[in-house]
């Protein structure tokens, strides 16, 4: 593979993106979607031309240096591209996806002054997550991860003159730090360990870092590579919203529409997993870190389901379910099931994005309105939009056929098969998320598309369906959203497609456990209509359906009966109110102390005013000294002779 | 016995010769008594077989240093109650350091000897000793640069006191030789061509 | 019989008292100069005594030389003495606070 070619890649975007802010002015608007759009465009192109040459010409997986930055006592850094089956297939989800959110911003953000700046943030976004995915050695998937945490945080904070927005975009950061310090101690850990950041090394020690324990606290010792995974593993439960660092992605939604499509559905918060998934020669040998890896993953699977039914945000519903997407993702991850995970992160990142963006077109054409109990019966008034975002609905909660489906089927297959420690407590999880993920999600559809319009006045004045420029990413997103499970499943779970991307223990091997009972898509999916997930499924369907259109009125009653579990769910399990006061509280009141007692009293107090005045008082007095008169100076010299005769006599 | 009766007749003069310098309310007496003071030590310096020094001792200081201080004690018109005033105001500065000065040299003498108890009395010299020829073969030899250098230290502290004390008094015509000496014609004597009556 | 001791205390008592003296007339630049030529002699007293005592002329030498530059020391003291009464019509060492920065 040519190096040229895979580094025009991420630096296409890069380009566009300082085009587009530094010199948005002067391209104008159009200008700048063009320039950006291309760049992406071109980015995608090589990206599915890079694929190709892997599938079809069989060319070997790239991994070499294309840029030294610095060699530092032995350990070398640089920027190295590590280019297989695992990273192209990503490429090509996060530049795909990055594409349609492209196109489908020139409407969405038509009237919005930061036009330009905002192609320049999705620009530099698309380069940040391809820099995290080609990366072949930690520091530039630190570099990545933390390049896309910045992108994240100025794009939620995009409208920075609402109070909400800023406060979402700092909480995201300052979560986010809270797992990028695990990660970094993670990648501490390997370099400690192996003396290099190249993955290649990394994975070459495995084995023995396995072997190595580490003394954490007195007398207990650990395996220093569960400890490093965990670590990793922090990171990622900060940038894939698992629990307990989820609380920042439900408030993102505050950013634009199109970027919680992008990023906070299909591609950053996929980071972590990816993360995860490329580290499998590493977590293949710590079954204590997969275990936690298999229960943080449930836990979040199922319990951030529930608070979806309670919302009634359009946007933040899709958020839940994002997260509670995310924890399949991650429970894949944890029954060493990273094809598994992978490929319901790329499935979930088109029926994702497709239904972030059939949100946004609804927000648009209800006027900026989010509360879907002022909708209803958008169906008649906006066809193509309810169409394309059924499809996405259908995929989620995996419906046979559908691409959702065969991710999720296979997943909860994986889990099954898995005798992984917690398993068990995974595989009830998954499956009662099904019936949760299929009762938000219809409730979500019936309450906007479905039942009486429910419009104010103001929504209905002003309501306007949306133009072709928005609709054709919808339509292009739900083809794949479609199909593309029937069409890969069989290579990327069964045919080996990851080959040496993804390493997978031969004990651990539940994929291939599944891959045995595994005669084709069809069957699959036919297989999928017996007693299982799907009749779940569609359980939940039709719970939706009777609270919803049936009978609206249970609702309610149901409310009244569970007090205490719904307000529960209202207040998100109380995890806001415990980081804002306990924590924060915790924080801010160390802050106070440190600021009035050890940086007011004791450093600005103390040492640096103190130390003026201590200078001033012996200047004050040794003026008095230097009175000009003789005869004080001639005192001064026979005491000072008096003294020295002592010192000399007696040494005092 | 007779030098220890002489040296304690001396020693109390001094003592209170020189407190008489310090206290005295006129400068003059304080003078004389820095006189008596000077002479009452040549005295002892004599007893200590000092010989040499203790002639120098009068005739350099009193003959000469001390003359100079009365001349310039009656020669300057001095106000003596303004230099009088707050007399005692750091008399007690001055007693105690004079008082930690004493106690520590007397500790030194009293406390580490110094060799004093074995050194009880001067080396006994030869009646043909001469402390004057001793000093000068001395101070010929081998303090010889010394010396001049101190002859040197005269001449500048001589050429020093006149020229601070020298007045130079406004339109005083003196001559300046060698400006005279430098002189040309050319530069005292202007030729100007002019006109014999104006013009009209 | 006269021993060391007798003679450095002697010198002591006389170093203490021009020291006194010092304080005593600070105002009074004249007797200042006289107070310095009595702590002089009274550190000739001990070059005097300890070269006595040691049997070693070299002492007396610098007894010698402590007297030149007393002598000098006078004499240019006392010229400054004069030029300062000429120009300010006192010695009052209260008043020289010009040495002040």
């Amino acid at each position: 593979m040519n190096p040229h070619l895979l580094l025009a890649i991420p630096v296409l975007p890069l380009l566009a993106a300082l085009l587009a802010g530094l010199a948005g002015k002067a391209i104008g608007r159009a200008g700048a979607a063009a320039v950006t759009i291309g760049a992406v465009a071109a980015s995608c192109v090589l990206s599915c031309v890079v694929l190709e040459q892997l599938l079809v010409e069989h060319v070997p997986a790239f991994d070499g240096t294309v840029y030294g930055w610095l060699v530092s006592d032995g350990v070398r850094m640089q920027v190295g591209f590590l280019v297989d089956h695992l990273s192209a297939l990503m490429m090509v989800v996060v530049t795909f996806v990055s594409l349609c959110v492209h196109v489908y911003t020139i409407g969405y953000m038509h009237d919005d002054p930061g036009f330009q700046r905002f192609f320049s943030y999705i620009s530099l976004f698309t380069f940040s997550m391809l820099m995290l995915v080609m990366s072949n050695n930690f520091m530039q998937l630190f570099f990545g991860w933390e390049a896309v945490g910045v992108v994240s945080y100025l794009l939620i904070g995009f409208w920075y003159t609402r109070p909400s927005a800023v406060f979402a975009n700092l909480k995201a950061f300052l979560v986010n730090r809270v797992g990028d310090f695990g990660f970094v101690l993670g990648i501490a850990g390997v370099l400690y360990y192996t003396g290099s950041l190249d993955y290649r090394d990394a994975f070459a020690a495995a084995p023995d870092i396995a072997a190595k324990s580490m003394t954490l606290f007195q007398g207990h010792g650990w395996s220093a590579l569960t400890l490093i995974c965990i670590c990793l593993f922090i990171g990622a439960m900060g940038k894939s919203a698992q629990m307990p660092l989820h609380v920042w992605l439900p408030d993102s939604m505050e950013g634009p529409t199109p970027i919680s499509a992008l990023i906070h559905a299909a591609t950053m918060v996929t980071a972590g997993i990816f993360m995860v998934a490329r580290m499998s020669p590493l977590f293949e040998y710590s079954d204590a870190a997969l275990s936690f890896v298999l229960v943080i993953g449930a836990t979040t699977a199922l319990f951030m389901g529930f608070l979806g039914i309670v919302n009634d945000d359009i946007k933040r519903v899709i958020a839940y379910s994002t997260l509670s997407q995310l924890g399949y993702m991650t429970v894949a991850l944890g029954v060493s099931g990273y094809s598994v995970a992978i490929f319901h992160l790329m499935t979930h990142a088109f029926f994702k994005a497709l239904l972030f963006l059939a949100a946004g077109a609804v927000i648009i054409a209800m006027h900026h309105e989010q509360d879907m109990r002022k909708m209803g019966g958008l169906r008649r008034r906006m066809p193509v939009t309810y169409w394309t975002s059924m499809i996405g609905a259908l995929a989620l909660i995996g419906t046979p056929f559908f691409s959702g489906f065969y991710s999720k089927d296979a997943l909860i297959e994986a889990v099954h098969a898995s005798t992984r420690y917690g398993a068990g407590y995974a595989y009830l999880c998954v499956l009662a998320g099904v019936f949760v993920t299929a009762l938000y999600t219809f409730r979500m559809m019936f309450l906007t598309f479905h039942g009486e319009e429910r419009l104010d006045h103001h929504a209905q004045e002003h309501f306007h369906d949306v133009g072709w420029d928005m609709k054709a990413p919808l339509v292009a997103l739900a083809i794949p959203s479609l199909i593309i499970g029937y069409l890969t499943v069989q290579p990327i779970l069964f045919g080996g497609y990851f080959g040496e991307a993804i390493k997978v223990l031969q004990a651990h091997d539940v994929v291939g456990e599944i891959g045995r009972e595994f005669h084709g898509p069809a069957a699959f999916a036919l297989h999928g209509l017996l007693p299982g997930p799907a009749w779940l499924a569609a359980l939940g369907v039709y719970t939706a359906w009777l609270f919803v259109l049936k009978h609206p009125e249970w609702g309610a009653d149901v409310r009244r009966r569970a007090g205490w579990f719904y307000r529960l769910l209202v207040n998100k399990y109380y995890f806001d109110w415990f980081n804002e006061n306990v924590l924060a509280r915790i924080g801010r009141g160390l802050g106070i102390v440190l600021w009035r007692g050890g940086d007011q009293a004791l450093i600005d107090g103390a040492v640096v005013n103190g130390s003026a005045r201590m200078v001033g008082w012996l200047a004050g007095v040794t003026r008095r000294l230097q009175s000009g008169f003789l005869y004080s100076y001639a005192f001064w010299m026979i005491i000072g002779l008096a003294a020295l005769l002592g010192w000399f006599l007696y040494g005092i | 016995m007779l030098p220890l009766i002489l040296f304690y007749v001396f020693g109390t003069i001094l003592v209170a010769a020189a407190l008489a310098v310090i206290v005295a309310r006129n400068p003059v007496y304080s003078a004389l008594c820095l006189v008596l003071c000077f002479v009452t030590s040549a005295g002892l310096w004599l007893l200590i077989e000092a010989e040499f020094l203790a002639i120098v001792l009068v005739l350099v200081y009193v003959g000469a240093v001390m003359v100079l201080f009365l001349f310039v004690v009656m020669m300057l018109d001095i106000n003596l109650e303004e230099l009088r005033s707050g007399f005692t105001r750091f008399a007690w500065l001055g007693w105690i350091t004079a008082g930690v000065i004493v106690f520590e040299v007397a500790g030194v003498v009293v406390t580490r000897k110094l060799g004093l108890d074995v050194m009880r009395g001067p080396v006994p010299l030869l009646s043909s000793y001469s402390n004057t020829q001793e000093l000068g073969a001395l101070l010929y030899s081998k303090y010889a640069y010394p010396f001049e250098i101190a002859a040197m230290l005269l001449l500048v502290a001589i050429v020093a006191a006149i020229a601070l004390t020298l007045r130079h008094r406004r339109g005083l015509k003196v001559q300046n030789i060698s400006r005279q000496v430098a002189a040309r014609a050319s530069e005292r004597v202007r030729l100007v061509k002019m006109d014999a009556e104006r013009r009209e | 019989m006269i021993t060391l001791g007798h003679m450095l205390t002697l010198s002591a008592v006389l170093f203490a008292i021009s020291v006194a003296g010092i304080f005593l007339n600070r105002k009074n630049v004249l007797l200042l100069l006289m107070c310095i030529e009595l702590l002089l002699l009274a550190a000739n007293f001990n070059f005097v005594a300890f070269s006595r005592y040691l049997g070693q002329l070299d002492g007396q030498i610098f007894v010698f030389f402590v007297l030149t530059v007393a002598a000098a020391e006078s004499a240019i003291g006392l010229a400054i003495l004069v030029v300062l009464f000429r120009e300010r019509r006192s010695i009052n060492v209260e008043e020289l606070n010009r040495l002040q920065g």
